[in-house]
């Protein structure tokens, strides 16, 4: 890539930061120019963070329903699959997979609870209960 | 408090970057595509049954840890490493590294680093940065993926340090403790340049190195006929992500390694290696390419067309091939 040619796409999601990419100046010569952004990178991005977003919201619909616990909900906000929270409690995925039952999770010991509220970032109550409509876990 | 002087230089990649600055600070001065093509880390790998996220992992370069082993190796420095069974003892270390004036590497992740923009926090736990001083409990870091220094709190550099699962950090502190007076440069960029050339061009894989690339080319082709559509797309953009997204410098790397075979071709004195560098300028070129076409599918701009997907990746692989082999002549010319 030539310095000319560095995308600076202003992207939102780099929240005004900006990174260096390794160009090749006039001369030919490699140097580093910083680019505020590139739009392909942005849409995949976003590819990314939606589909957590789309599972929050059906992982929230369950719960609302009696169907699933809140706990899978705040997985997927904390961006999250049940592979990775079971690694970072130290379970394995069918356990995990049992807490979102509603009739597990509600019996869950003190201990396991303020586990799964320290690997989510959360406070025990907030684990429990789902936010309220229209307030974005996430932000 | 300890705030000792620390030379903040951001940089494309976190790990060479990280390593390139407590060098640095050690004494040695490595640019950062030094660094990373003397530790001999730029591949292609596809590991289909590797999954993160439900997809395939692809890799632009060898699993995290091996750039800084790789060049410390290459050059006999001698790196210390300190991994850590509880939170709290691992933390009490760094304090009395700081305290003694010594900046140490830290591998992390990054969802848990309160300075990292929202839409850039991710559950990967291979994040490189340093910690040069603290004032009380909020630690000075230099964090080579960003513009400036940051800080962060004691309880949430701890949770960054031992989260648990895929690559989990336990701790994991480094530093340079001793470091040879005059490193044989000119033999250390011979031996990377083959020994990358081999991985690349012969190993006896089909899912490593130019072959690799075929390889993710016909999975990719397949695509169009696989039941799941959600798939194909998501398949696509996580490529196109872990080829682009912050800390490959861009195109997989490849543009942080044509700088390393410029760099190299002037300390070897070397034209035919200056030359090779342009052409992977342009194969990182072609890689971009290749994820702009992806894009523009995804966003609807141009129509899904998993054929022409393919192709693009044919023409990368082709030219990385022609790369390496001009690369394998131009060090043993």
């Amino acid at each position: 890539m030539k310095k000319d040619d560095v995308p600076q796409d202003q992207s939102r999601s780099l929240a005004g930061q900006r990174k260096p990419l390794y160009v090749l100046d006039e001369n030919g010569r490699y140097t580093t120019e910083l680019s505020s952004g590139w739009d392909a990178e942005e849409v995949v991005l976003h590819q990314a963070l939606e589909q957590f977003q789309q599972q929050a919201e059906d992982a929230r619909r369950r719960a609302e329903a009696g169907q699933s616990s809140p706990l899978e909900y705040h997985m997927y906000t904390k961006r999250m699959d049940a592979t990775v929270l079971a690694q970072s409690m130290g379970l394995f995925k069918w356990q995990v997979k049992r807490h979102f039952k509603p009739a597990v999770f509600c019996r869950l010991s003190s201990d396991k609870l303020s586990r799964y509220a320290y690997v989510l970032g959360l406070s025990v109550e907030a684990l429990q209960q789902l936010p309220a409509v229209g307030v974005d876990a996430d932000e | 408090m300890n705030n000792l002087v620390f030379h903040h230089q951001q940089t494309a990649h976190c790990e060479s970057g990280t390593a390139a600055a407590l060098l640095r600070h050690a004494g040695l001065d490595l640019s950062e595509p030094m660094v990373f093509g003397l530790s001999g880390a730029l591949t292609f790998a596809y590991l289909p049954l590797l999954k993160v996220g439900g997809m395939p992992l692809m890799a632009y370069r060898l699993p995290p840890g091996r750039v800084i082993r790789g060049l410390t190796s290459r050059l006999n420095i001698d790196m210390a490493y300190e991994r850590f069974r509880h939170p709290e003892q691992g933390m009490a270390a760094l304090n009395t590294h700081l305290d003694e004036g010594r900046p140490v590497g830290l591998q992390t992740s990054v969802f848990w680093l309160p300075y990292f923009p929202e839409d850039m926090r991710f559950h990967f736990n291979a994040h490189n940065l340093v910690v040069y001083g603290r004032d009380d409990d909020r630690y000075l870091i230099s964090d080579p993926t960003f513009e400036q220094p940051v800080e962060a709190d004691y309880e949430s550099l701890q949770h960054a340090r031992f989260v648990k699962g895929m690559l989990a950090p336990k701790g994991l502190l480094y530093y340079p403790k001793n470091i040879p007076a005059n490193p044989d440069l000119r033999g250390a960029i011979t031996k990377a340049i083959r020994g990358n050339v081999n991985m690349m061009l012969r190993t006896p894989l089909p899912i490593i190195g130019v072959r690799g690339i075929r390889f993710v080319a016909r999975r990719i082709r397949q695509l169009g006929n696989d039941k799941d559509q959600a798939f194909g797309k998501l398949f696509i953009g996580h490529m196109v992500r872990m080829q682009e997204e912050i800390g490959t410098g861009g195109a997989g790397f490849r543009f942080l390694y044509a700088s390393f075979l410029q760099e190299s071709a002037t300390i070897l004195n070397n034209s035919a290696l200056a030359d090779v560098s342009l052409l992977f300028t342009d194969i990182g070129d072609e890689w971009r390419r290749f994820a702009l076409y992806a894009a523009k599918m995804l966003k609807g701009r141009m129509p899904l067309d998993y054929g022409k997907l393919a192709d693009q990746l044919l023409v990368v692989a082709d030219q990385e091939e022609q790369g390496y082999r001009k690369l394998s002549e131009a060090i043993s010319g």
